[in-house]
């Protein structure tokens, strides 16, 4: 039997995003930080550097390099205990996360240096690498590091058929046939500098779905942008 | 054709634009991509004609030739010392740029200056790979042996100083301290103990306030209000 998933489980419209919130400068000690919320996914942020490599091997005399540490609290589930420090999972979404970050940053000024991004998640509820690359983006800009350009992320995918913007972890986990598609773009030139997918989708729909992904971060970039400037301009009052 | 999108002091993020056409011009901190200019930091503009450049609001202190910096020795190599700037990059202190006495071949250089020493030192060579020189021996730079160091971010150090060095010249009238201020955002001084408290206090609240306007006039009057306080006790 196919049933269509016709209204989303918590009553958003198709394309809509769940409530976003953010910050810059949350982290007194960091030379940059950020909080980015949406819906009960909450990301913190903090930036170190430039400052020098160690291990030395990993320095490049051409550029500085750029290393991200993505980590959720053990208490962040919603259930069991996650076990803290590093897992293959939490491995593989920090070289995500630096992949999606490094087209835009610009570390050519600071050779052999290295600008370290620490990410932990105090709270998950889906989409948790997207709202880690938005809040490192903030941090990022907000530490002064050069950046071409921003870079904001949100998920996409396919519930029983039908295309939607930032799946929860109810959708994720839906009984029935599911993508779930994270996305980073730059904002000016709308490349993509992150995009995985887990379960399965037609050709059409993912382009459907990637069509959404650019209004969806569209929206989730007019929230980066407001963070920034209101640190800034409240120090200007 | 061409059309500025922002205004003078606007403050801008990273990759907004800042211009269409081609009769402007990207200076510091923009670059243009066809026919736009976009910023790359996080930043306030500044016009200057047709150049659009950006003051940037945070981020890194960049060592510059003629830099006058606080440095803390953290290494002693054969001909000199490699000194801390609290930047990425440490810098190197010759000996013969160190001091005006003779020192011997085979001398023990941390008989001059050991580790841990601070120093006031100017940056004399920055490279493109960020090797740094610096030199102590002219005057104002010296090896800093009593007093407190107290950082703050560097892109407040033009505010502490102030205005041809109004706000400095005032700290330091009204508290009696010697103060040094280095460009990369260490300060030093030395008085009694309650005035170099006060004068902490004092660059703590440039460093918060620094966005506002009359700060001289501020500052002034929490030295004069905390100065009675002190001799009221």
């Amino acid at each position: 039997m196919k049933m269509v998933y016709k209204k989303r489980l918590d009553g958003r419209k198709f394309n809509e995003l769940r409530e976003m919130e953010a910050q810059a400068g949350v982290i007194p000690n960091a030379d940059g930080s950020a909080r980015f919320v949406i819906g009960k996914t909450q990301a913190l942020v903090a930036v170190y550097g430039p400052r020098e490599v160690h291990p030395k091997f990993l320095q490049n005399p051409k550029r500085g390099i750029l290393r991200c540490y993505y980590s959720m609290m053990p208490f962040s589930g919603s259930g069991e205990r996650i076990r803290p420090g590093t897992s293959r999972r939490a491995q593989e979404i920090s070289m995500v996360m630096n992949k999606a970050l490094e087209p835009v940053v610009d570390l050519s000024e600071f050779p052999n240096s290295a600008v370290d991004v620490f990410v932990q998640l105090p709270q998950t509820d889906a989409g948790t690498r997207c709202a880690a690359i938005s809040a490192a983006s903030i941090a990022l800009a907000d530490a002064g590091i050069p950046m071409k350009d921003m870079v904001s992320a949100v998920a996409v995918g396919e519930v029983d058929g039908t295309v939607l913007a930032d799946l929860n972890y109810d959708e994720e986990a839906y009984d029935g046939v599911v993508s779930d598609i994270p996305v980073a773009m730059t904002h000016n030139s709308k490349e993509i500098t992150l995009l995985q997918m887990d379960g399965e989708v037609s050709k059409e729909q993912l382009m459907k779905a990637l069509e959404m992904a650019k209004e969806a971060t569209e929206k989730v970039y007019e929230v980066q942008m407001k963070a920034l400037k209101e640190k800034f301009r409240t120090q200007e009052k | 054709m061409s059309q500025l999108l922002v205004q003078e002091r606007d403050i801008v993020i990273p990759g907004e634009a800042l211009a269409e056409g081609l009769d402007y011009l990207p200076g510091e901190n923009a670059y243009r991509e066809e026919n736009k200019i976009y910023s790359k930091v996080l930043g306030l503009v500044s016009l200057a004609n047709r150049v659009i450049k950006l003051t940037p609001l945070s981020g890194p202190y960049i060592p510059r030739e003629g830099d006058k910096i606080i440095g803390c020795v953290f290494d002693i190599t054969m001909s000199g010392w490699r000194i801390d700037t609290g930047t990425a990059y440490p810098a190197m202190l010759n000996v013969k740029d160190s001091t005006n006495r003779f020192v011997r071949r085979n001398e023990d250089l941390s008989k001059i200056l050991s580790v841990g020493d601070y120093l006031v030192v100017k940056i004399v060579q920055v490279t493109s790979q960020r090797l740094i020189d610096v030199v102590m021996k002219e005057p104002g730079l010296y090896k800093l042996t009593d007093g407190r160091i107290i950082k703050i971010h560097n892109q407040k150090v033009p505010r502490v100083i102030g205005k041809q060095g109004s706000m400095i010249t005032l700290i330091k009238d009204k508290t009696g301290c010697s103060i040094t201020v280095g460009q990369n955002g260490l300060i030093w001084m030395k008085g009694t103990p309650e005035a170099e408290l006060l004068a902490e206090k004092a660059i703590r609240l440039i460093e918060k306030k620094s966005h506002e306007d009359g700060l001289t006039d501020k500052v002034s009057l929490f030295l004069d209000e905390n100065k009675v306080n002190e001799n009221g006790l």
